[in-house]
This record gives C-alpha cells, structure tokens and sequence, in this order.
C-alpha cells in the first residue's frame, strides 16, 4: 500500500509543482470567474429578481447567488485544461511515463485526477477569498464543508476531462473544447440562474439544465456553502463521476489504444 | 531466460498491417540495435512492448513474464526512453529522478541512492542539482536513460533516442550505453543509423512489420558496410 501512495503523493507534488511554475495559469483561472462576479454579475444585479430558494435563508444579491458557480466554473476550466495539456502539450509522453509505471493505471489515473482537483481547490479557495474581500462572505463553517463537496465535483469534472482526452480528437483546440463542453454545460446550468427561472422561459431548458451533471455539482457546491448537504446533486455527481472515469479508463485502456487511434508509426 | 522474448507479434492500425509474425529473442547483456527504415514498424513495437498498446496477436514476455498476463510484474523489469523527450524542465534533475522513482514505488533515502547511482552511471553525477531547462539536449537525454534505471530493470528499450543531437552528443550516449551493456544490462536499441551500431552488437532488421534478420552486425555486414547491406535489404528507404 505505501507503494502506491508514494505514487499517488509524487504525482500530486509533480502537479502542484507545475502549478507554481506556471503563474499565468493561476491568474487566468482567477481572472475569469471575478470578471463574472465583478462585471457580469453587478449589471445582472438590477435586471434580475432572486426570490428566496434553498439553501439562501433571505433576499440574496446576484453576487452571491453565482458565486458557487463561479467555483464550479473555476473547477470546470481546470479539468478541460489538464485533460487537453495532456493531448497537446508534451504532457503527453508524461502520460506514457505514468502508463509505464508498473502500478496499476486506474490508481495512476485517478491519482493524476487527484493531482489536477488538488489544484482546483487551491484555485477555489483563493477565489472565496478575494470575493470575501469584495463583501461576499459566507458563513464560516461553509468554508470548511465546501472541501469535500470541491473534492467529489472536481474529481467529477476532471474525469470528464480525462475521458474527452482519450476518445475525442475531432477537438483540435481549447477553442472546441470551449464552444462544445465548456459554454453548454456552464449556461445549461444553475450557475447564472436557478432552475425555476430557467423553467420560465422553457421547460426543456429547465429538463436539460436538471439533468447536466453540472449543475449537481454547482447546487452541491451551493448548499455545502451554507453548511447543508444536497444529497440529490451529490448522488448525481457520484454517478456521474462512476460513468466517467469508468468510460476514461476504457478509453486509456491499451488493448483499445489510448494513442492508437491518434498516432501510428 | 532471456530477458525479452517476442513471439510471433503482429499489430495492425485498422486494415494497416504494422507488424506481422515478429519473433526474436535479445541476448541477455548484449546491446542490441533494432534497426529498420522510419516507418518499418519500430515505434509499434515499442509501444507494444511497453503496453501502451496491447496486441491480441503473439505473445511478449519480459524477463520471463507474461506481459499479458502479468504486465505489472514484466514493466517492472523494463526501463524505457522514448524517442520524445518526458521531462519536467523546470524541476531539477534530482526531483525529475525522484518523481520517476516513486512511480515505482521508491522514495526516500533509497530513491536518492538510487538516483545518485543511476546518475554517475552515465556521468551525469555533478548536474544533479541543476534545472532540467538548463541542460543541452545530449545531457538531457542521459538524465533521461539514467531515469530509466533507477529501478534496476534487466532490459532497457530506447526508441531512437539520438535524433535531434548534434554529432558529439550522440557519441556520448551511444558510448554509454554500449558501457551498460557491457556491465550486463541488456539493451534494446531502435534506430535508423547504422553507425551507432559496432560490430560486436546484435542487430535486428526491421522492414514493413517484418524481421529480416536477426544476427551479430559483423556476421550480417560480412565486410562490407554495414549501410550498404542495409540499404540492400530494404530497398534504398530512408537511410543515411
């Protein structure tokens, strides 16, 4: 058993180590969701009416309803982003390092997940707390619960990543990856309004965003945030994670060929 | 016991026979070139070999395992460099070496023995300490052969692991590794340049997925150039 913990510890120390080298990648993933929270949201602020829901107890302003998507956001970007590193950039013969490593490749696989989620969290948390500097602070015991709730959707999330990196090369770039994962799952979701103000312009809006994975991990998010536990979303993004990383690993099995359908010679 | 034994290999990419009825056995402590035109089947053979891709057809077995039916015991025995580069360059050697060690399940004091030992094996004891950016591209590839060590494996694989080296840098490592050789690790060697290869080494021929011969280089130059009788062999393709 040490073994494969000295494994997985050296793969998430590889990663965050990668992570402080590469400073404009955490300003990035910073920049993008407080631009949402700063601009988006403050002009959204007067347009929008957000009757009270659960988990919120009293009138919230739409800063601090899509605060909780912005960290899925955040989580979302993370998990495309290490999935197509590994796809273009020399992270790929990183990969086949890992592969030959005489573990076995799930436990390598989804300590490489591990390693990307342990990223995302920093990430998150360092976002909460530039918002909190903004006046958006949520209660205290909120802060600590939304750890395991960062941990299963960003595992979730990575894993679809992990899968859209072994099965899809029609993907060439971030750019389809953005326009055909990122933007569709992001709005058909609960981040930038709740479910019944999408059902006010359609139900099969509403249908969708219910069913996207998604948007379980964004209410999980929300209501771990507040101290509460959505066992519904946490049940669903569970599933969803199970349905990924089972299909990801499929897709990096080698009697099917991670790089065979990319690369011969 | 050998330490690499392929019978009867055959892989295709779709209708695209890549390699067909492959079968030879490397002699234990010998350096062995896998020579053959770019496109003769080598990086197939390489990635079946260390299984990032699994062939229903024939059979591998490393060092007397099974790769199919234990292929965590039979990797354990491999070391591999492949022909692109797998470095973290703004890590240090020694963390590069460390990384690769606790994939194996080795850390601690015992990976940096380890690491050391690997290291001044092929002279690269002194750059320990030093960023992986900042070494030229002959130094980089030696971390990267003694990375491949540090887990003691009896064979090593290098898919053509001088292209893109300036002619002295290649020197170095074909001298090298000759010298692993000689200390007893089996070596198996992918490459398109006949002169990396010396006369006392074995030399597989690799053409279109097949084996043309399998013999010592001096036995199958029989005093000729050994480019010439290459360029016989497969047609003239791609050889310098």
């Amino acid at each position: 058993m040490t073994l494969y913990l000295t494994a997985m510890l050296a793969i998430i120390r590889r990663e965050a180590l990668r992570f402080i080298h590469q400073r404009s990648r955490f300003l990035a993933a910073l920049v993008r969701p407080l631009v949402w929270l700063v601009v988006f949201a403050a002009g959204f602020r007067a347009a929008l009416g957000l009757s009270i829901i659960p988990p919120y107890q009293t009138y919230i302003t739409y800063e601090v309803y899509i605060v909780p998507g912005l960290c899925g956001m955040i989580q979302l970007f993370n998990g495309m982003q290490s999935s197509l590193s590994l796809v273009y950039d020399q992270e790929m013969g990183s990969m086949r390092l890992l592969l030959t490593s005489p573990l076995p490749r799930w436990w390598l696989l989804f300590s490489k997940l591990l390693a990307g989620v342990a990223v995302s969290i920093l990430q998150v948390y360092v976002f909460l707390a530039i918002a909190a500097g903004f006046g958006i602070v949520l209660p205290l015991a909120g802060y600590a619960l939304v750890l395991p709730a960062l941990l299963v959707s960003g595992l979730m999330l990575g894993a679809l990543g992990l899968l859209i990196s072994s099965t899809i090369r029609q993907l060439e770039n971030f750019a389809g990856v953005m326009n055909f994962v990122i933007f569709p799952m992001f709005f058909l979701s609960t981040a930038l309004y709740p479910l019944w103000k999408m059902a006010e312009s359609s139900t099969l809006l509403r249908d969708i965003c219910a069913w996207n994975p998604f948007t379980h991990a964004v209410e999980l998010i929300r209501f771990a945030l507040y101290a509460e536990l959505n066992g519904w979303s946490l049940l669903w993004v569970c599933l969803s994670f199970a349905l990924f990383f089972a299909m990801a690993l499929v897709g990096y099995d080698p009697s099917y060929g991670m790089t065979r359908r990319r690369k011969g010679g | 016991m050998t330490a690499l034994e392929i019978k009867d290999l055959g892989y295709s990419y779709g209708a695209k026979r890549a390699l067909d009825g492959v079968s030879f056995a490397l002699r234990p402590g010998k350096f062995t070139a896998l020579l053959g035109p770019n496109g003769a089947g080598k990086s197939t053979l390489f990635a079946l070999l260390t299984r990032l891709f699994v062939s229903r057809e024939g059979r591998i077995s490393v060092a007397g395992h099974d790769l199919a039916r234990e292929p965590r015991a039979a990797l354990s025995k491999i070391g591999v460099v492949f022909q692109q580069p797998t470095l973290d360059l703004d890590m240090s050697v020694m963390r590069n070496m460390r990384y690769f060690a606790a994939l194996h399940g080795i850390s601690g004091r015992d990976a940096d023995a380890r690491s050391e030992r690997a290291l001044a094996q092929l002279g690269m004891a002194e750059r320990a300490g030093e960023k992986v950016r900042d070494l030229n591209g002959g130094h980089r590839r030696r971390m990267e052969i003694a990375r491949a060590l540090i887990h003691e494996p009896e064979v090593l694989l290098l898919d053509e692991p001088t292209v893109g080296l300036d002619f002295k840098s290649r020197q170095a490592i074909v001298e090298h590794v000759h010298g692993l050789a000689e200390r007893g690790l089996t070596v198996f060697w992918a490459t398109h340049l006949v002169d990396e290869i010396r006369d006392y080494d074995d030399v597989v021929v690799l053409h279109r997925g097949r084996v043309l011969a399998h013999r010592a280089a001096a036995k199958l130059r029989e005093g000729r150039p050994l480019a010439e009788v290459f360029i016989e062999m497969t047609g003239g393709e791609d050889v310098r």
